[in-house]
């Protein structure tokens, strides 16, 4: 009696995860195998069979690897990358200060501090970067001001401008998860380990790295998917020429009306990632169960 | 030369009024001791004393806010954990979970210019040592609690410390266990000869396992001495008590001539007593002293015979254990605990509640406690 009630507590969130999550991805894979009709919308199938053995189906998925967009996706793929690298490299010292440097009863503080920039829209703090990184923004008019140049850096539409606003958007979800798997570590590991001969430097190395692997990894891939499939900070903040697979999809969507190109788009980079999860998995996802 | 030295008790360890406090509370009260070259020597004491803060001084964990530990004739007061000749056993292991155990006990190894063959050989050898030849692939989830306390003795002593620190590393094993290893942590610290330093707060294991005690309540050392010191003669009441000498009794002195004295127990019982000049001078005219249960017996009369002590008592409860029975007397306002060895199959004597019976003790197991 007892066990099999509990049940209804998932009704509510598979119902959400159904309805508003599953059911749009399927309709949307069902349209990466229509055609774009002449204004919008779809071209009706007038010959199923043809349609099938013609692989006119396929055509859209085909379209995806043109050699026009690998420069877009090599793109993608560095500023991700790179974004996820340095978020990395930036989120460990913060987290690891926090988890072992900061008083207890003063960690809450500092963490709310990283979590508060949550608190105000995304697009909002996007915006308030061009009126930070323009040539009449802040930085601009302060360098020009104190006598440091004549004229303003060119600090925004350009890869600095995207991979700021990228890192700056995504450092939190770096920094939470290490935070986290840094504060259970058993102190007394750390002891053991400059017990045993190992410098502050080494113990980083042979216990507190390979214990916080896990944190790593889960900060890496919530910070590398998103970025991969970004396009408001590249939109707003990047030039022309950084088109990212993000602006790709949602161009399709929004100014080619090709909906069926734009969701096939969309179905191979989520495919890439699974790809890559799934290798992750394989080669090391035995040594550390995180995913 | 070495060895003639080392024929004669000498320091190894000089702890020099070492103080600590975290907050606003003190932990340590300038505790200085000396602990000698190959000795097991126990820290005892309450959770809370400061035993084992002691230890983490000793070990570099914690700094002091006052005095020297020098070991081995040098200063390592301000060095880092990682440059001093000790190692340490914790309480929960601490062993590094990512690793298995050939690399837990290869862990400190690397820092000592060793080539890889002899890392291993003396990997190798430490497992053998601690008898877990062929765990060298587990990992520390796959093992039980006495292998995972072996792995964390292996991973120390392979460093050949000149002190290894031991902070309550039995605590987690269930009694049997605990006994066995208390047997075998004795053996291997007398066949490889380092000096042990051992925190506990269980009086049974720090005597049977100890060469020397230092019992350690509110960040005082109360005394220091060999298990039978301790035991037979606690110097202050806190370590009676600790100890379980239980029969605490206030006594007024009167000095009769110059080595006899008469002690009474006001309202219940004067008795003479010779003591030599050293004894004298401690013990002013009001003073304690204790009397352990099982150096108490109980008889029916009193005993007409000037070593012994016969205190007039009634019989207030029984407490029988098996291998022992317990008595609880009322003598006046005094309550006396008598501990008797059933060495019998049959009850040496009997007795029943609200019985009239005289306590008996011979003198010399009277110890005077010391008046702060």
């Amino acid at each position: 009696m007892k066990g099999k009630i509990y049940w209804l507590f998932l009704v509510p969130s598979a119902f959400i995860l159904i309805v508003f999550f599953l059911f749009p991805l399927l309709i949307m894979f069902y349209y990466s195998f229509l055609q774009r009709g002449v204004y919008g919308g779809f071209e009706p199938i007038e010959n199923v069979k043809e349609y099938i053995f013609n692989f006119i189906w396929l055509k859209n998925y085909i379209r995806v690897f043109d050699p026009l967009y690998i420069p877009i996706y090599i793109r993608s793929l560095y500023i991700a990358f790179l974004t996820t690298l340095i978020c990395l490299l930036l989120g460990y010292p913060v987290a690891y200060y926090i988890a072992f440097k900061v008083k207890p009863e003063r960690k809450i503080l500092y963490l709310f501090f990283i979590i508060v920039p949550l608190w105000t829209s995304f697009l909002i703090r996007t915006y308030a970067w061009i009126l930070i990184l323009r040539d009449e923004g802040l930085i601009n008019l302060l360098l020009m001001k104190i006598g440091v140049i004549d004229k303003p850096l060119p600090l925004l539409y350009n890869e600095f401008s995207v991979l700021l606003g990228l890192v700056y958007g995504e450092l939190p979800f770096m920094i939470l998860p290490i935070y986290a798997s840094l504060e259970r570590i058993d102190i007394s590991l750390i002891e053991a380990s400059k017990d045993l001969g190992a410098n502050e430097f080494a113990t980083l190395k042979r216990v507190i790295l390979p214990l916080t692997f896990p944190g790593i990894i889960v900060g890496v891939v919530i910070v590398f998917i998103p970025t991969l499939g970004s396009f408001i900070v590249s939109d707003l903040l990047g030039g022309a020429k950084s088109m990212l697979i993000g602006n790709l999809i949602q161009n399709q969507f929004m100014i080619a009306r090709d909906k069926p190109f734009g969701s096939a788009i969309a179905f191979v980079l989520s495919a890439f990632v699974l790809l890559l999860l799934y290798i992750y998995r394989k080669f090391l996802g035995g040594k550390f169960e995180v995913l | 030369m070495e060895k003639v030295a080392s024929s004669i008790e000498q320091a190894l360890i000089e702890i020099q009024g070492v103080s600590k406090s975290f907050g606003n509370v003190k932990v340590l009260n300038n505790i200085s001791l000396s602990i000698n070259k190959g000795e097991f020597f126990s820290l005892l004491g309450p959770s809370g004393c400061g035993k084992t803060t002691l230890l983490r001084i000793i070990a570099g964990f914690e700094k002091p806010d006052s005095g020297r530990i020098i070991i081995d004739g040098v200063d390592y007061t301000d060095a880092p954990p990682y440059r001093r000749p000790v190692n340490m056993v914790f309480q929960n292991y601490a062993l590094f979970p990512h690793l298995n155990v050939f690399e837990n006990v290869a862990f400190g190894l690397k820092y000592q210019n060793l080539s890889k063959f002899e890392i291993k050989k003396k990997v190798l050898e430490a497992l053998e040592l601690v008898q877990l030849s062929g765990f060298e692939n587990r990992k520390p989830s796959e093992l039980s609690g006495g292998q995972k306390q072996r792995v964390a003795l292996a991973r120390a002593l392979v460093l050949k410390p000149k002190v290894l620190l031991l902070d309550e590393p039995l605590n987690a094993l269930d009694p049997k266990l605990r006994k066995e290893m208390q047997i075998e942590l004795k053996k291997l610290q007398h066949n490889i000869g380092i000096t042990f330093i051992f925190v506990t707060h269980d009086q049974e294991e720090a005597l049977s396992i100890s060469d020397r005690i230092a019992v350690i309540n509110n960040g005082q050392i109360e005394q220091v001495g060999t298990g039978y010191e301790i035991f037979e003669r606690p110097r202050t009441e806190f370590v009676a008590n600790f100890m379980g000498a239980r029969n605490l009794f206030n006594a007024i002195l009167h000095r009769l001539g110059k080595h006899i004295f008469e002690v009474e127990l006001p309202n219940l019982v004067k008795f003479r007593i010779s003591m030599n000049d050293e004894k004298i001078k401690p013990i002013p005219d009001e003073f304690k002293f204790v009397v352990r249960p099982e150096k108490i017996f109980i008889r029916k009369t009193p005993l007409k015979n000037s070593s012994f002590v016969s205190v007039p008592a009634t019989v207030e409860s029984k407490l029988y254990y098996g291998a022992s029975t317990s008595w609880i007397l009322r003598a006046n306002g005094f309550l006396i605990f008598v501990e008797e060895q059933n060495r019998d199959v049959k009850f040496r004597q009997d007795f029943y509640p609200g019985e009239k019976v005289y306590a008996v003790w011979e003198k010399r197991n009277i110890v005077f406690l010391e008046t702060r």
